[in-house]
């Protein structure tokens, strides 16, 4: 473990670049998901649509995007913007069934109810449906960022540095520990960055922990994607 | 625009160059580690998924196991067990990450199919006088199958992109165009390796939805197009959400 005491400082470096590469990409994502879930709940013409086109986005190996990307986008090949355009569209892809079924979730009649009460559809949507449709979206969330901060390390095959640099590094020195670290803190940045969410889920939707455990044999299992 | 022409030729020149593996030889290895690594992953889940789908116990710990193992990136597991067990066994380091990848997916498969069938299909088995085997064979894994093959479907295509990756520690795969392409700057090559691995990706999910949709019972079938005529992808999913609800 002398390695890791001698390193730290690059530890510390290495994850700063990388929380801040899987926010930009978990953000960016997640303002995307809304209109585009918004979309394929309120129109079931959109909906075919979206969900095809995402799920088959979302099924292309994410170190076979990484490097299509660049050609279409006509980004340089080795620029970490094509890390975290790749890991934005995981995201949405993720994310945009996630606000879509929390959104189907919502109760007609409460939606009616608000309708009677005079509210205007967009008032209703950000009062109303957002709110209510808030406990599904952030179990998507949830899983989107978990996944992404994990994936985000394959940008180190592709030459982006961050904490996916010391499994390379480690494997070509034969340093156990090195990349023993790494993982040891992606695992942690990911437990932080989900417990975040779950306590700002609390503040946000104090409603919801009552529902859950109504709720809780009725959770669908989402998919992930680790590589 | 031009790179993708030169993609295509290099994928169709059948000679990848580079002292690397014909196209053919790649496919092969990349589809026996996805196979093999499936394959063992569903032996061991899918009877624990069951069992846990049947008894309704120890779905918690599945659960935490599945959400903790979210959290582990696969690149790394591959290099640390590849570190671990050394060279001579790089096989079985790619095995061993790729099973472990592909449980978590198998077992909430193989459960949530279990739960998503209505209490009172079960109920009624039961008061026919049917035996837990006859309940488990005859009722469960009929309607649960096509969660299981989704679950199955979503750890194909984990796998699938893993393996990919596992062509840096020298395991051959449909990764190793891409990976070695990229120090040469032969952008024909990595371009065309992107491009195997993600048609590769896209057909086997298009298998398993075919699989998907022929695993539904009969019943099931008409049952479901009464009442949801909306798409077929989501069509597992809404099951077990109305069911559970």
């Amino acid at each position: 473990m002398n390695w890791v005491a001698d390193n730290l400082d690059l530890i510390w470096e290495l994850s700063l670049v990388h929380v801040r590469q899987s926010l930009i990409a978990i953000v960016l994502g997640f303002v995307v998901s809304l209109p585009l879930g918004w979309l394929a709940w309120r129109y079931r013409a959109a909906r075919g649509g979206i969900l095809t086109v995402t799920g088959l986005l979302y099924t292309i190996p994410s170190l076979a995007l990484l490097p299509i990307l660049p050609v279409l986008l006509g980004t340089p090949i080795f620029s970490e913007v094509n890390l975290i355009l790749a890991l934005t569209i995981y995201a949405i892809a993720l994310m945009v069934r996630s606000v879509a079924d929390g959104l189907g979730s919502v109760d007609p009649a409460v939606r009616l109810s608000a309708t009677a009460l005079g509210y205007s559809t967009r008032r209703r949507f950000w009062a109303v449906d957002l709110p209510l449709a808030g406990p599904v979206i952030l179990a998507g969330l949830r899983v989107t960022a978990v996944s992404t901060i994990a994936l985000a390390t394959v940008g180190a095959l592709i030459g982006v540095t961050n904490l996916g640099y010391l499994f390379t590094n480690g494997s070509q020195r034969r340093i156990i520990p090195e990349v023993f670290a790494g993982i040891i803190a992606v695992v942690v940045i990911a437990l932080v960055v989900d417990g975040l969410l779950i306590a700002a889920g609390r503040v946000l939707m104090p409603w919801s922990r009552a529902q859950r455990r109504r709720q809780r044999r009725a959770a669908l299992p989402l998919e992930v994607r680790v590589a | 625009m031009n790179l993708i022409g030169d993609a295509i030729a290099w994928i169709f020149s059948g000679n990848p160059g580079a002292g690397l593996a014909p196209i053919p030889v790649a496919l092969a290895q990349h589809l026996m580690f996805t196979f093999v690594s499936v394959l063992i992953a569903a032996l061991i889940a899918v009877p624990s998924g069951w069992l846990i789908g049947h008894t309704g116990k120890g779905r918690d710990i599945a659960v935490a196991i599945s959400g903790a193992a979210r959290a582990i990136p696969s690149f790394g597991l591959l290099i640390l067990l590849f570190l671990v067990l050394g060279v001579l066994r790089t096989g079985e380091a790619a095995i061993i990450t790729f099973v472990l990848l592909a449980i978590p997916s198998i077992l909430a498969g193989a459960y949530t199919g279990f739960e998503a069938i209505d209490r009172k299909v079960i109920d009624a088995a039961q008061s026919m006088g049917m035996t837990q085997w006859q309940i488990l064979w005859r009722v469960e894994v009929p309607l649960g199958l096509s969660l299981l093959i989704a679950g199955l479907r979503s750890a194909t295509l984990q796998v699938v992109a893993t393996v990919t990756i596992a062509a840096y520690i020298n395991l051959g795969g449909l990764g190793q165009y891409i990976l070695a392409g990229i120090p040469l700057r032969r952008f024909d090559i990595v371009l065309g390796g992107a491009l195997l691995v993600a048609a590769l990706a896209l057909v086997l999910d298009g298998v398993f939805a075919l699989l998907q949709r022929a695993s539904l019972p009969a019943g099931v079938h008409a049952a479901q197009s009464e009442h949801h005529p909306a798409s077929k992808k989501s069509a597992s999913a809404r099951t077990a959400a109305t069911a559970a609800s």
